[in-house]
């Protein structure tokens, strides 16, 4: 089936090797495995991962991944690249020769995104193996032992699951912790030197709560609650410890999705141009290039709009036209530089917002939907008026930005060691059925009555579940 | 220039063995059948089950087994791409509702939302409602099972027959009777031939096909494997679509159950309005009637043919009969009287009151008169919407006597 050799890949490795460190990419050592559709399913289910702990979740993904796969519904991606060193990218065996060109040349794009791109800092990517590694061997080591056992380990990793991602979403922001936030309050309360001091009325001072529990708002539900529940076993907390490593790992990949795809798929086609292909393989490679680049009227796709921003990115300050001179000014930077400046320090929805322009919008024609009943309508579309519009809700909803905002208040609300969660309400309101099973998840692990106070169609409101079960109350 | 990059050749031996997600869809695989189990009476409730042969594949919409997180609710904007001429107002999908899935309109991948369904066969689904309903009286039930329903006599012996039941001894047997019948005729020979002074050669005496015997078994059904299920159902105008819908219901599962307890069931649709006719299914329950109601025509029906084709002795009888309570009072004595005589003969015989939701105040009803009958096999049930079906089924079957 396959027409090509390993030695045919290793000789084209080589030659895209070249190519891209001629256009300046920088990348891990790369390791590269064969394998069949199975081996593929398999390592989607789990992310990727050479070796990952159980849980009943991942054998739905993979049984939902083969069904689609199986009716022809979805294709299986043409590689799979992990942010690891060395990074490791799974190529399917029955790929032509192209695909495989065409993927290694992509894998590298990847790899250059993951080394240099500021998300990816935190995730140590030396250990990712080992680390993954090592949480397997201890979830399996606490499934087996007869004290412990699979229901109990999954009663936490479910709940835990649920909660995996109400964590702190810019990681390059240093977490303070309770010396550095009380020595910050202080500051705050601390009264400002004023000039005219003599002439103003003494301003009140404020002592600062420093019983309170946390002191800031803390976002990392599940660091939290393994902290402050006093009655949480070892292996409990190391569970939370494991999912909320794995959510951080995985984070910076949600919060890069359309930077990440669409750098890849831009360095592709240059190496891929750059490559001399013989005809045949070049016509494979304009039809290949399009079907994965090619827009999805009533979706987004991430390649095709990331492609799009990095190209017209590097244009407008290679040879931008007048127009675009009056309106952003003469580009001070090469349009490489420029692009490789922005795939260091942005995410996604950094990236949308400065350089998703309303041209570049009005040509993809992006909009924006809502729900009018049972059906989904266009509302705004990329016109004078609504290009804004719609780029925020764009922004809204990439990456991190479709999860809710939820923050621990307070761990000791009405002095009950009830847990008083607050969701910062964009506008957008919570989906009640899900809030309710997941408010339950917390308090599964928090041991107390558990409540959340959210906005529910303008009115503020609290949810709250406790030993007698889910109930919403209204809030002044 | 970084290190050289490694190149792993496929190997199908490794692909063979790292069946590495086998465990966690065996997990998943339990974590679905517990969640059909616990939303089996939603499940059963459904239309798609009625009338479908036991291989159909149902699917399952499941609960269960959601992933929950903080998710949007439906007043979340999303954005998406257009073709080129997106306007406001234009249609672009189906809201999705309960965080359903959200087709062709979804933007973007957010978390959570999933609709998951999987397929079950019916028998399956049959199985975990059986699992399910058995749980209280597990042994008693258990007790009542017949599990040898056929048993193979043997009886004679024929001259054909399978290879395996050829009796070694017998069609031994015959083949020397018939060697000693040979010899009588061939010692007349003998000594004819002796005086003429020749020596007898021994000869070879082979089988004959007339020589095989081999046993005969006879299939001998027991008594208690039959059983028949009498659906007897009011088809007066009062019925409508609905009462109908869920008496379908109902008769469904009874004759599913029953065909789990029995090797040979049979089935009798009995419609009644002023008399009663034995139908097809097909008529039972798509031919609409017109006019007024004596419930004592059906079961004098029933009673009918119970004398003529199912004798109580050798038919385990169940009898059940749906109506939406309407009858002529001045039936109501004969009513009662064919009920009891009913409750005689059968194993169980139940009585289901059909009264979609609101209609029970002002409506007449026969479960007062039925409150009468104190026959310890019979069940008057109230079902009022789908999810009664359930209860009450399991109610009817609470009163099965067991057969001595």
């Amino acid at each position: 089936m396959a027409n090509y050799e390993i030695s045919d890949l290793v000789e084209w490795d080589k030659r895209i090797r070249e190519k891209a460190a001629a256009f300046g990419l920088d990348w891990y050592p790369q390791e590269f495995e064969i394998c069949d559709h199975t081996g593929m399913l398999g390592y989607m289910a789990y992310s990727g991962m050479p070796s990952h702990y159980p849980h009943w979740s991942y054998g739905k993904a993979y049984e939902k991944l083969k069904t689609l796969y199986d009716y022809g519904v979805n294709g299986l991606p043409y590689e799979m690249v992990i942010n690891s060193n060395p990074a490791i990218a799974y190529l399917m065996r029955d790929n032509t020769l192209l695909l495989q060109i065409l993927t290694i040349a992509h894998v590298y794009g990847h790899n250059d995104f993951f080394k240099n791109n500021f998300t990816y800092k935190s995730t140590r990517a030396e250990l990712t193996i080992e680390r993954f590694k090592a949480h397997a061997l201890r979830v399996r080591r606490y499934c087996e032992d007869p004290s412990i056992g699979i229901d109990k380990v999954e009663r936490i990793l479910d709940a835990a699951h649920a909660l995996a991602f109400q964590c702190r979403r810019n990681l390059a922001i240093k977490k303070l912790d309770r010396e550095e936030q009380l020595t910050r309050a202080i500051e705050a309360a601390r009264p400002r030197t004023d000039p005219f001091a003599r002439i103003h009325a003494r301003p009140e001072f404020h002592e600062p709560d420093m019983r309170k529990t946390p002191l800031e708002p803390d976002e990392d539900v599940l660091l939290f609650i393994r902290d402050h529940n006093p009655f949480l076993a070892e292996w409990e907390r190391d569970l939370l410890t494991i999912v909320d490593e794995e959510t951080k790992y995985f984070l910076p990949m949600m919060e890069t999705k359309i930077m990440n795809e669409g750098w890849a798929s831009y360095w592709h086609k240059k190496i891929l141009e750059s490559l001399d292909l013989d005809q045949g393989l070049r016509l494979e490679f304009i039809v290949r290039h399009n079907q994965v680049l090619r827009p999805i009227p009533g979706q987004i796709n991430p390649y095709h709009l990331g492609f799009k921003i990095w190209e017209d990115l590097h244009r407008r300050h290679e040879n931008p036209t007048p127009e675009e001179i009056k309106k952003y000014g003469a580009p001070a930077k090469s349009g490489d530089e420029k692009i490789f400046e922005a795939r260091e320090v942005e995410r996604d929805s950094s990236f949308l917002r400065r350089y998703l322009t309303e041209e570049l919008m009005r040509e993809m024609d992006l909009f924006q939907y809502e729900a009018r009943g049972d059906e989904l309508v266009v509302d705004k579309v990329s016109d004078e008026e609504g290009w804004k519009t719609v780029k925020e809700t764009l922004i809204k909803n990439v990456g991190a930005g479709s999860i809710p905002v939820i923050k621990v208040e307070d761990a000791d609300f009405g002095h009950n060691r009830t847990l008083y969660l607050k969701h910062y309400h964009d506008g957008r309101d919570l989906q009640l059925e899900y809030a309710e099973k997941t408010i339950a998840f917390v308090h599964r692990l928090w041991g107390r009555e558990t409540v959340l106070e959210t906005t529910l169609q303008g009115k503020r409101s609290l949810l709250c579940f406790n030993d007698r079960g889910f109930s919403v109350r209204a809030l002044k | 220039m970084t290190s050289e990059t490694i190149f792993r050749e496929y190997r199908p031996s490794d692909a063979e063995r790292s069946d590495r997600s086998a465990g966690d869809r065996l997990r998943h695989r339990e974590k679905v059948r517990e969640s059909i189990r616990e939303n089996i009476a939603d499940i059963i409730a459904e239309e798609s089950i009625i009338g479908k042969d036991k291989d159909k594949v149902i699917k399952v919409p499941l609960r269960g087994i959601k992933e929950y997180r903080f998710i949007f609710g439906e007043n979340a904007p999303g954005a998406a791409q257009g073709d080129g001429n997106a306007q406001p107002g234009q249609v672009v999908g189906k809201a999705g509702k309960d965080g359903q899935g959200q087709g062709e309109g979804q933007a973007g991948d957010r978390p959570g939302v999933d609709y998951y369904e999987t397929d079950v066969t019916l028998e399956e689904l049959i199985e975990i409602m059986f699992e399910d309903l058995e749980l209280p009286n597990l042994e008693r039930r258990a007790l009542r099972e017949i599990p040898s329903d056929r048993i193979a006599k043997r009886k004679g012996y024929r001259h054909v027959g399978i290879r395996v039941r050829l009796d070694k001894r017998r069609t031994a047997r015959q083949r020397v009777m018939r060697q000693m019948a040979a010899r009588k005729h061939e010692n007349a020979a003998a000594a004819d031939a002796a005086a003429l002074g020749e020596a007898a050669e021994e000869r070879r005496f082979p089988f004959r096909k007339d020589d095989l015997r081999y046993k005969h078994l006879e299939i001998d059904t027991r008594e208690e494997s039959n059983a028949a299920v009498l659906c007897i159902m009011d088809t007066s105008g009062s019925m409508d679509t609905m009462k109908k819908y869920l008496a379908r219901s109902f008769f469904f599962l009874l004759y599913q159950f029953i065909s789990t307890r029995y090797r040979n069931v049979e089935i009798v649709f009995i419609a009644h309005h002023t008399e009663a006719n034995e139908v097809t299914e097909e008529e039972f329950f798509h031919k609409g009637e017109s006019g007024g109601t004596f419930i004592s025509s059906g079961y004098q029906k029933a009673l009918d043919i119970i004398a003529e084709r199912y004798h109580p002795s050798l038919w385990n009888l169940y009898a059940f009969h749906c109506s939406d309570g309407d009858n002529f009072d001045s039936d109501n004595p004969a009513a009662i009287r064919t009920a009891r005589e009913l409750c005689d003969v059968c194993n169980l015989f139940g009585y289901g009151e059909i009264k979609p939701l609101g209609s029970r105040y002002y409506e007449s009803s026969m479960l007062n008169v039925f409150r009468r009958l104190d026959a310890p096999n019979f069940q008057a049930v109230l079902i009022e919407r789908k999810e009664d079906i359930w209860p009450s089924f399991k109610a009817f079957l609470s009163k099965d006597r067991v057969k001595e």
